[in-house]
């Protein structure tokens, strides 16, 4: 491999060019050659992770199961070595319009329920698991309305989750699901007008991004500088604050992999990865 | 800890049905800028979605946040505990203030504002990680004056309305030959009042607003040249259709102001030598006027110049003082002025004739002979003028004749 320690992202908005271009300016002052690869979507992605044509990940909670899993079925091993504070302990939120009669989740048996994108794991799977765990199967037992956007992004476009609010409200759906801050922020914008919405529920905290190595790459010691410069990284620091503000945290943490709990036992229940397992079993084993 | 000695230590906010989608966070941030980082804040309300916000936001905002279900100590009515993080604290923490508002003191305005400053107010706290901005003109020394705020509210004070201000409807009668020169003669004001709006403002732009007082009086300055722009083509147009000549050499000697890419040296070219020697025009045109709307406009905007000059004098003034090679540099610009005039045709003829003509009031040849003599007093008055301020801004007599003749011969 050459030199540069290159990293892997995949393009869900403009501003990620932005934001990467910013890493690589602050690593090249701290001493570190960083350069990175865009992908756009993360099954390609995930996919060169492991032809070798990058060295860390910057993957989506599904992106880093499809590689955990993979690795696991190919001999190999996936690594998390950080994530951001703001990818601890999300929750996402099942709302139904506030004058609705649907009062519990077995209340939208018969119903339409309004998810994000197909692979979101906070709009669709995480939720979807949830009503099941609750005792309404999706698709058997309500019917799911899916909103695209940019599939293969895994979520990471905020579209799909707008379009399923406004559906919400438009009388389209019955119910919708959407992360907890997005909950936050179109009630903020206005997307949501104040009272015209009613959590039903909200599924038990998950974790979200992390950055992935694979086998042996957890000891390079570009791997290491890397993580050690994330961690490093402090809100007080007028030339860092800009690029956590712009990435969306306040801190870089340790990964953890205990937060996508949810995450697997939802893509178990669903079968979501299995056919990107096989296809890339034949492909790369 | 026992948990009634916890439940005492925490601090505790109760939103009623506050929601976040009606404000609760200004609440929220507001208790826990109250607390210690790492104190603890138990919060209470009965806003329906108020847990799945909080929790939200306390992460976007770097709070750690603690559930009803996860900590046995919480229970009741409370919602959430949630202690306050050192982010804003930490956002804080390399902020500089941008000097002071109060500009008699000390510390109020500073000799090298930083690029950061940027747009910022005077005496507001600036985050640190601000971008830069490219303030080309930014060294107090060069643009400052402690007389800038009494202009500028002198400025302010006498802002004139060119649709009331003027008697565009007086009556009078004069003959077409003055009405020709009338329209010549406001013809060549235009073109010189553009230059002096354009170059003002293109400082303006270049400016550290930290300058806050210069950038209103450039601001306000440009707005005089702005109605002098209008009343003079108004005085035009009045009783024709068509405006007058405008001649190359009187746009060459134009551009050389325009082109000025320094401060000091283009505000000295244009305030203190062309508007000063404008405004000797501006009079000798109100004196000489045939009618009462020539008289006003004339009067109007040689009462503008005036302050505006006064403005160059005084921070040139200040500026010759800290800085020993201002006044070479400023005797450098006006030579390669002339030099750059030299082959030019200088005030157009028309321009000339229609001065003569005006101080004449007639085509009689006693008349015209009296015109011409007011035009060459002008031209002398004009002279003691500039060499009058050029002395104020500390050259000595024989440097401040030699300049004074090389300035240009277009007047501005």
């Amino acid at each position: 491999m050459a030199e540069t320690l290159l990293m892997g992202a995949v393009a869900y908005d403009p501003k990620v060019v932005t934001i990467w271009d910013g890493f690589k300016v602050y690593f090249a002052e701290q001493g570190l050659d960083f350069d990175f690869v865009l992908y756009s979507n993360y099954e390609r992605q995930v996919e060169a992770h492991f032809g070798g044509h990058f060295h860390v990940a910057w993957n989506s909670p599904l992106a880093w199961l499809q590689a955990e899993r993979f690795a696991k079925r190919a001999g190999r091993a996936a690594h998390a070595i950080a994530m951001r504070d703001t990818d601890r302990d999300l929750t996402s939120v099942v709302i139904v319009r506030d004058d609705s009669t649907i009062k519990s989740v077995n209340d939208l048996a018969g119903k339409k329920v309004g998810v994000g994108a197909a692979d979101s794991p906070q709009a669709t799977l995480i939720p979807l698991l949830h009503l099941a765990e609750a005792g309404v199967t999706p698709h058997d037992d309500f019917e799911v309305v899916r909103f695209d956007v940019d599939l293969g992004k895994h979520g990471d476009h905020v579209g799909g989750e707008r379009d399923a609010a406004k559906a919400l409200l438009d009388g389209r759906v019955d119910a919708a699901c959407l992360i907890d801050a997005n909950h936050l922020g179109f009630s903020k914008e206005g997307t949501l007008p104040s009272g015209a919405t009613r959590v039903l529920a909200q599924t038990k905290p998950y974790d979200h991004c992390n950055f992935t190595v694979l086998d042996g790459a957890i000891e390079d010691a570009r791997i290491k500088r890397f993580r050690e410069l994330l961690l490093g990284m402090s809100y007080d620091d007028p030339k860092v604050r800009p690029l956590l503000d712009l990435e969306g945290l306040k801190v870089w943490k340790d990964g953890r992999t205990e937060g996508y709990a949810l995450l697997e036992a939802a893509i178990d229940r669903f079968g979501t990865i299995e056919d990107f397992l096989a296809g890339l079993g034949k492909r790369c084993m | 800890m026992s948990g009634e000695a916890a439940r005492k230590a925490c601090a505790r906010l109760d939103l009623a049905d506050l929601g976040f989608d009606r404000g609760a966070h200004m609440l929220v941030a507001r208790a826990l800028s109250g607390i210690g980082v790492g104190e603890t804040l138990d919060v209470c309300g009965r806003a329906p979605a108020l847990g799945v916000h909080l929790r939200a936001w306390c992460r976007q905002m770097g709070h750690p946040f603690q559930t009803l279900g996860d900590d046995s100590e919480i229970g009741g009515d409370i919602v959430a505990r949630i202690a306050r993080g050192d982010v804003e604290i930490k956002r804080w923490a390399g902020a500089q203030r941008a000097g002071h508002p109060d500009r008699d003191r000390d510390d109020a305005v500073s000799e090298h504002p930083a690029p950061r400053w940027g747009l910022a107010a005077r005496g507001a706290l600036v985050e640190d990680s601000a971008p830069a901005f490219s303030f080309g003109i930014d060294h107090k020394h060069v643009v400052w004056t402690e007389e800038a705020p009494r202009l500028y509210a002198q400025a302010a004070a006498a802002q004139w309305d060119p649709a009331t201000a003027i008697p565009w409807d007086a009556p009078f009668d004069i003959p077409d030959d003055v009405e020709d020169a009338i329209v010549q003669v406001m013809t060549y004001l235009v073109e010189n009042e553009t230059a002096a709006l354009l170059v003002p403002a293109r400082f303006l732009a270049q400016m550290h607003p930290h300058f806050r007082e210069i950038l209103q009086l450039l601001a306000i300055q440009a707005a005089d040249e702005a109605r002098h722009i209008e009343v003079f083509t108004r005085r035009a147009l009045l009783r024709r259709e068509v405006l007058g000549l405008s001649t190359a050499g009187g746009q060459a000697s134009l551009k050389t102001l325009v082109d000025e890419p320094d401060f000091a040296l283009a505000m000295f070219l244009l305030s203190v030598l062309g508007e000063g020697t404008f405004l000797a025009l501006l009079w000798f045109l109100h004196r000489n006027a045939p009618d009462p709307v020539t008289r006003e406009v004339t009067k109007l905007a040689a009462q503008d110049e005036a302050r505006h000059v006064a403005f160059g004098l005084a921070h040139l003034s200040r500026h010759a003082e800290l800085d020993k090679t201002l006044h070479a540099r400023l005797a450098l610009a006006v030579e390669q002025r002339h030099e750059a005039l030299m082959q030019t045709a200088g005030l157009n003829s028309e321009v000339f004739d229609a001065l003569v003509l005006l101080a004449a009031g007639e085509f009689s040849p006693e008349a015209i002979e009296r015109g011409y003599q007011a035009v060459m007093t002008l031209q002398q008055e004009m002279d003691v003028g500039r060499r009058k301020r050029l002395a104020k801004l500390g050259f000595d007599d024989a440097e401040a004749e030699r300049l004074s003749a090389l300035h240009t011969r277009n007047f501005m």
